[in-house]
């Protein structure tokens, strides 16, 4: 499947990244070659095969929804950019 | 005296039990070698001056007979780990100035036991690349370098290169699909990736996150195990660690391996494999089996599509990992008109161009209309390929490969910088086993003629850690590999 210049642009920004437009010929060009070297996995028949989504499957941990730790918004907020009244700060979003 | 840091991590502990040197004496001696080689640019942090006091409460310890496990010994730390008010960046400039309010539960198992860590340790940006090249802080230069600067593998490349050139004693490292194996071959030294689960992933910087294990890089097997034994357990904040019994694993070292089945899986002899690393291949089988072990070939049959499985699966769960780095809670922050284009300006300026790379390819593979064909497809090839190993397990106890197809590289290497593939290719031999969450050990057989370390794997059945000791242990004592030491 070949990955044309609007694809690139739409999923450079679902991934939040900008790419310069004298760039984007470049990009498109390893995106392709990328796909098309995953691609090879069409050869294999999976027809009746569950997808693998851990490999402990059968040991995954549950526990109690509870509170462990709290009072640390200070801890938190240590390494925000931005921070006004105790809350971390954005631009404006609401006009 | 004799260079102290020289010594194993089990020789030091002995010794400063025996009183032969302090605990700051270690600690100021690989303090010393830690600055002297500073232009293999292995540590990105150094920690000197709190691991000279934490040398001497260890030292107070030993006197009194309280000392941990790993009491006074200076270890290395990979900067994937959260380290409690210790700069944190993931070799990313993303992350520069992130100083966490907490521990990852691994490194705080370490220092519960005694460990003094000197600093951390350099690694591709998030732990994607498999040359260091890709860290924000410049390549790690391999301490087996001649005349031309080679690379120290990655992404534990700063774990790999200062055990392998004597400035830590021992160090963590992290395994997605090689991290901990290929850096270890191609700098001469021992890492074992355990079994995923073994290790809690909490505090470890994410990047794919249903592969992502810790484990240790260290000077020899002896020193694997003890470290090893000291990060692993289950943990209530990792959901996916496991509660099964962690073995004392310095037992399972006596090197005796009589009746036990080698595997040889026939899909990794591949046409046009690097002669030498064939060769070498075919001696560790027969340094086993003159230990009285039993070779058996296996297959392996889904191993062609290991590579391209990893490479869908890996970047669809980093992409989902690395949405987190927004500009609003940590890291770096550019403004911008609108709240999208400030996530927009903060993480084009602030992740590299591999990180680029991969969160793209993750979207596109997880992005409606292209979920099955390939990130669906890639999680039920995932299956096989563990389905192959369940089966070759049923004719051996570990499997013995190759760590990598080739030794260390030179740093900018063209053909590696312009094909991000031709990279991706040096983990054919690591990643399978990453996909089926088992444990394997990487360990030096040799030099090659360029006179450069190749590294073997041994793989074990999944929480099966104590045979790839045995038969690491077996082959670490036949092959009688010296290091740069």
């Amino acid at each position: 499947m070949a990955v044309d210049v609007d694809t690139v642009k739409k999923i450079a920004f679902l991934s939040r990244l900008k790419i310069e437009d004298d760039s984007i010929e470049a990009t498109r060009e390893e995106f392709n070659k990328i796909i098309q070297w995953v691609d090879q996995l069409k050869e294999v028949d999976t027809d009746n095969v569950e997808q693998l989504i851990s490999v402990n499957e059968n040991s995954i941990q549950l526990r109690e929804d509870e509170v462990t730790q709290g009072q640390c918004s200070k801890d938190i907020l240590a390494n925000a950019p931005m921070k006004e009244y105790g809350y971390f700060a954005v631009p404006k979003v609401v006009e | 005296m004799t260079d102290l840091t020289k010594l194993t991590i089990a020789q030091a502990r002995e010794a400063l039990k025996n009183k032969e040197f302090t605990a700051i004496e270690l600690t100021q001696a690989y303090i010393k070698n830690m600055e002297a080689k500073r232009e293999l640019n292995a540590f990105v942090c150094e920690c000197s001056e709190k691991a000279l006091e934490q040398a001497k409460l260890s030292q107070i310890k030993i006197e009194n007979g309280t000392s941990g496990d790993l009491e006074g010994i200076p270890l290395g730390v990979k900067d994937l780990f959260c380290t409690k008010g210790i700069e944190t960046t993931a070799c990313s400039n993303f992350l520069k100035g992130f100083v966490p309010p907490y521990e990852a539960t691994v490194t705080s198992k370490l220092l519960k036991a005694g460990a003094n860590f000197i600093g951390k340790l350099n690694m591709d940006e998030f732990a994607m690349g498999g040359s260091n090249e890709t860290s924000a802080f410049g390549p790690v230069v391999n301490p087996y370098s001649k005349d031309v600067k080679l690379v120290a593998g990655g992404s534990s490349g700063g774990s790999a290169a200062a055990v392998s050139a004597n400035m830590c004693a021992g160090a963590t490292g992290t395994d997605t699909g090689g991290s901990i194996r290929q850096p270890s071959a191609f700098c001469g030294v021992t890492g074992i990736k355990p079994t995923y689960g073994r290790c809690s992933r909490y505090g470890v910087i994410a990047f794919a996150s249903s592969l992502d294990q810790a484990g240790p890089i260290a000077k020899d097997v002896r020193d694997c195990a003890i470290m090893l034994k000291n990060m692993a357990g289950y943990d209530a904040k990792d959901a996916t660690s496991v509660k099964v019994e962690v073995p004392d694993f310095e037992k399972f070292l006596s090197g005796d391996i009589r009746g036990m089945k080698i595997g040889l899986p026939k899909e990794y002899r591949v046409d046009g494999l690097n002669e030498e690393v064939v060769a070498y291949w075919d001696k560790a089988a027969q340094m086993l089996k003159d230990r009285g072990a039993e070779i058996v070939e296996i297959s392996l049959p889904h191993t062609k599509y290991a590579l391209a499985t990893y490479y869908i699966i890996a970047p669809a769960e980093a992409s989902s990992n690395l949405a987190r780095y927004d500009g609003l809670r940590y890291g770096n922050r550019v403004d911008g008109n609108s709240i999208d284009e400030m996530y927009i300006n903060s993480r084009t300026q602030g992740f590299g161009k591999e990180v680029k790379r991969r969160i793209m390819v993750g979207t596109y593979v997880l992005s409606a209309g292209y979920y099955d064909a390939y990130f669906l497809k890639a999680q039920k090839v995932r299956r096989l390929i563990r389905d192959d190993f369940v089966k070759a397990f049923e004719k051996c106890d570990v499997i013995l490969t190759p760590t990598s197809p080739v030794a260390a590289f030179p740093i900018g290497d063209k053909k590696m910088q312009e094909d991000p593939i031709a990279m991706w290719l040096n983990d054919i031999y690591t990643v399978s086993v990453s996909l089926a969450g088992l444990p394997a050990m990487s360990l030096p057989i040799g030099l090659n003629k360029d006179g450069l370390p190749l590294g073997m794997q041994i793989i074990g059945k999944a929480f099966d850690e104590q045979r790839v000791f045995e038969a690491a242990s077996a082959l670490e004592k036949q092959a009688g590999f010296e290091g740069v030491k």
